[in-house]
């Protein structure tokens, strides 16, 4: 216990005197918020799909979790690079212990930056549905920055430079938020972009949240919620398994 | 008979085409000081990182206390502690906060964090700066300070790989007083590198000299020199490993220079 508790306290400190970290990460989904919200929140109304920021919220919330899970994961390669993961590595703690101690402070650091971003969200007029949902809907925030910490200190563990990072980034992640319904709805898009958001499990995640904030939903609690917690199983064990192999 | 604490068995480790460790075999029993010297490149950090699991052999037997390092590790990992050859502070850690750090995670009994971290700080002179961002400490201090860590808590078995490369000779005898204590009070068994050969002749009891990944020759000073008819360790290690200086390239098949390295030959061509 001791030995979790210290590997988060790092994270977190770390984190904490970093600011620029702080402010780069909270300000891509506020910019994200305000250019879509409102540059986009006219034609939306008139497409007869209601209120655009409301819509969005869920997304950016999911962008935020998404992009600091997986920059977090950067933070791994920093510590192979810099070498201070070898002082991780050969402490006589199960692997899986010093994986679950560095995995919790990223999930911290993204749950902070998720309740931030809905804090900004709230003061630019975003309204939640049903403030009895909100408890719910930090649940499964919780839960998706777990998976999404892992997902990304599994991907980190594989490549061992900071261009390959930036390519998992490029062709991985960004498509994999574009093409999910975290910006736009499924209802009416061409097939090619239904099909490919039914096989994303973000669009799952977006749509959890979008049920417990602002009671939309398009595929439905249950699947939603059976995808996300067959999503963290497997981004664990894929951590896990990524992690126990890294050599140094 | 004693049964060896460090035990290699046939290891064999290469990267890609390099064969970095060639057939090693070496027994380093309980109490000893044991040096393992070689040119850059021989195969030395390797052999090290191969032992404290950060690789794992391509072939052959590791054993640590017993515990095979390669099926084993979380049993190898309780055996050991170890001082890096290559910087592994955490830079946005204060040099207090990082001995605390690793006084928790290598589970030094709580009652004696404060009092170690105390006394092995102002061992090294670090102790004014206790408070400091390592980001502000010069190569030397982080140096003592990797080295005030490394001996934080008080493991069976203890790595130093290459510990004063960069030192003043203070600080190089403050280590070696402090490890050879160590050693005679807690019969604790010290496996080191170095390239100071006056340093191995001092405090080593027994030395093994590795090259191009085999090892030439192992004994003590003693038996080397006579074995090469020499006068001193130096001349005894000239002699085994010849006066060519090596390639830079190979310097510490570092898993990640190495596989870099190969990369980079290919895209020359």
């Amino acid at each position: 216990m001791d030995e979790i508790y210290i590997l988060w306290w790092r994270q977190m400190k770390r984190y904490l005197r970093t600011r620029s970290r702080i402010f780069g990460s909270i300000g891509q989904p506020i910019l994200f918020l305000l250019a879509l919200g409102y540059g986009l929140g006219a034609v939306f109304e008139r497409a007869g799909q209601g209120d655009y920021l409301q819509f969005l919220v869920p997304g950016i919330i999911l962008q935020t979790l998404l992009f600091s899970g997986v920059f977090w994961g950067i933070q791994i390669l920093f510590d192979k690079r810099f070498g201070f993961l070898k002082e991780m590595l050969v402490a006589p703690v199960p692997r899986v212990k010093v994986l679950l101690g560095n995995a919790l402070g990223g999930t911290t650091i993204s749950i902070i930056q998720a309740v931030v971003v809905f804090i900004v969200a709230a003061a630019f007029g975003f309204r939640p549905e049903n403030w009895s949902m909100l408890p719910v809907a930090f649940l499964i925030i919780v839960v998706l920055s777990l998976t999404l910490a892992s997902f990304g200190a599994g991907l980190a563990s594989m490549v061992d430079d900071f261009q390959g990072f930036q390519a998992i980034n490029n062709f991985l992640i960004f498509p994999l938020f574009f093409l999910s319904s975290a910006l736009y709805p499924l209802s009416n898009v061409p097939d090619v972009l239904r099909i490919l958001a039914s096989i994303n499990p973000l669009s799952y995640a977006v749509d959890a949240l979008r049920y417990t904030m602002i009671h939309q939903t398009h595929f439905g609690l249950g699947l939603d919620l059976a995808v996300i917690g067959s999503a963290l199983v497997v981004s664990v064990l894929f951590a896990v398994n990524r992690f126990n192999r890294i050599q140094i | 008979m004693v049964k060896p604490i460090i035990e290699a068995r046939d290891v064999v480790k290469t990267f890609g085409t390099i064969q970095a460790v060639d057939h090693v075999s070496f027994e380093v029993y309980p109490g000893e000081i044991f040096a393992f010297l070689g040119p850059n490149g021989a195969g030395k950090s390797t052999t090290i990182k191969m032992l404290t699991t950060m690789l794992r052999p391509t072939s052959g037997k590791l054993l640590l206390n017993g515990h095979d390092v390669a099926k084993d590790q979380a049993a190898a990992r309780k055996s050991f502690g170890i001082v890096f050859q290559d910087p592994a502070l955490e830079e946005e850690l204060t040099a207090y906060e990082n001995m605390l750090f690793h006084a928790v995670l290598y589970g030094v009994p709580k009652g004696q964090h404060t009092t170690r971290i105390e006394e092995l700080m102002k061992l090294v002179d670090l102790w004014e700066r206790r408070d400091s961002l390592v980001r502000t400490y010069s190569g030397g201090m982080r140096r003592r300070l990797e080295i005030a860590r490394g001996l934080l808590h008080h493991p069976q078995i203890l790595f130093l790989d290459e510990p004063t490369l960069g030192l003043d000779t203070q600080t190089r005898n403050v280590l070696w007083n402090y490890v050879n204590k160590l050693n005679k009070e807690e019969g604790m068994t010290i496996f080191f590198t170095t390239h100071y050969l006056d340093e191995a002749e001092q405090v080593a009891e027994r030395i093994a000299i590795i090259d191009h990944g085999k090892i030439v020759a192992e004994g003590t000073t003693k038996q080397l020199t006579a074995k090469t008819k020499t006068k001193s360790l130096e001349k005894a290690y000239l002699k085994l490993t010849g006066e060519g200086i090596r390639d830079e390239i190979s310097e510490d098949f570092d898993g990640l220079n190495v596989r870099s390295a190969l990369r980079n030959q290919r895209l020359r061509g």
